[in-house]
């Protein structure tokens, strides 16, 4: 059996490790959004005091971690993606990039179409 | 090595001389040792000379044969292929036929049972465990009736071959057990090496077996406990991809789920 500290052994186990931890930050972001719905239901004035929260230091601070634990989350997979996709052309599997790659371009457009929705 | 060589004891430290004269170079192994009479364990260490071209299983057999006869290890082939010698090499899994001394210079290499296992003795695991989850997927061409063997071979094309030729060429060494967290945490999770095994036959165009795979790799310790660590894959000494065989298992497990909503006469029994 292994002992609690077996995620420290060695730099491939510890990133898993993170890995997995960035669905706990994703997890509460997607709480604070779903509250942050409600709020608007409620009204201008529920709507106003929830973003004046959101606003405080502490709040900010979460959400920057919060971004970059689900970029990793985002890139981690992606990158993992062509090892759980036998995609072949004959008897050649079709190179890694090929598969990872779309991904990448779709993440970009839906991250652009987003931001033309709120910047606009 | 002459078998008549000096060997001079100090505590745990044990250090072989031929004819009196000490080594020009030497590396020093730490060995663990477990006696299961006396349940006791340890770390020995031997001092060995050291040769360029040696690898850690040389290194072994020379303890073995000149310094300390009563070192127990596996190993068979000495190249690579019986996956009789794996061992942790200083903290790795590898198969000690392959891992150089030199590439541990200036040492010490640490030798330890492959992790994850229960010892037998000294470096010696018990992977009956493991024999049993490889028989439990079936691991062979089943037909729903064979065909007379006077109607000949049955024929696959060279990219029928390469959709599973990967997973062929597993030597059963454990290594990817040693490397799994997994299987660490969980004893009855089939593993690496028996899951990419059962994603080999699946794949084979000649066999009809697979609903009878996907009761055991869909079950409780199957593929669904594979957090896809990845480091089976990367520690595999002859370049199987088993954490890619359990995630393309896991698709087909889930299209399998969904199927039981969509068609349901069709699904598994």
């Amino acid at each position: 059996m292994l002992g609690a500290g077996w995620w420290m052994g060695r730099p491939r186990y510890f990133l898993v490790f993170v890995r997995e931890l960035t669905a706990f930050f994703i997890g509460a972001y997607l709480v604070f959004l779903l509250i942050l719905i409600k709020q608007v239901a409620e009204g201008a004035e529920a709507y106003q005091s929830y973003v004046d929260f959101l606003a405080s230091p502490g709040m900010i601070a979460f959400h920057v971690v919060a971004f970059f634990f689900a970029m990793f989350h985002s890139i981690s997979f992606f990158n993992l993606i062509p090892q759980g996709m036998a995609i072949r052309i004959g008897e050649e599997r079709v190179h890694p990039a090929l598969i990872s790659g779309p991904n990448y371009v779709f993440w970009a457009v839906a991250t652009a179409v987003v931001l033309l929705v709120i910047l606009l | 090595m002459a078998a008549d060589q000096a060997v001079e004891r100090s505590g745990d430290s044990v250090r072989a001389a031929s004819g009196g004269v000490a080594p020009a170079e030497s590396i020093t192994l730490e060995v663990y040792r477990y006696d299961p009479s006396t349940g006791e364990e340890s770390f020995q260490s031997y001092d060995v000379e050291f040769e360029d071209d040696w690898v850690v299983l040389d290194a072994l057999n020379h303890i073995k044969d000149t310094i300390d006869g009563t070192l127990s290890y596996r190993w068979s082939c000495r190249m690579g292929v019986c996956g009789s010698c794996g061992m942790m090499v200083s903290g790795y899994p590898k198969l000690t036929c392959s891992a150089f001394l030199r590439d541990y210079l200036p040492g010490p290499i640490r030798v330890e049972p492959l992790l994850n296992f229960e010892v037998e003795r000294d470096l010696i695991i018990d992977f009956d465990g493991f024999l049993e989850k490889l028989e439990s997927v079936k691991p062979w061409i089943i037909r729903d009736q064979d065909k007379p063997i006077e109607d000949g071979e049955y024929l696959q094309t060279p990219a029928q071959l390469a959709s599973y030729k990967n997973y062929t060429m597993c030597i059963n060494c454990m290594l990817c057990y040693a490397a799994c967290p997994v299987f660490g945490h969980n004893p009855d999770f089939l593993g690496p090496a028996a899951l990419a095994l059962a994603h080999r036959y699946n794949l084979d165009s000649r066999d009809e077996g697979r609903e009878q795979r996907l009761k055991v790799i869909l079950s409780n310790d199957g593929i669904w406990d594979c957090t896809f660590v990845g480091e089976c894959s990367i520690v595999c000494p002859k370049g199987v991809d088993p954490a890619g065989a359990i995630q393309q298992s896991k698709v087909t497990g889930a299209m399998e789920y969904y199927k039981s909503f969509l068609a349901p006469w069709k699904s598994r029994k």
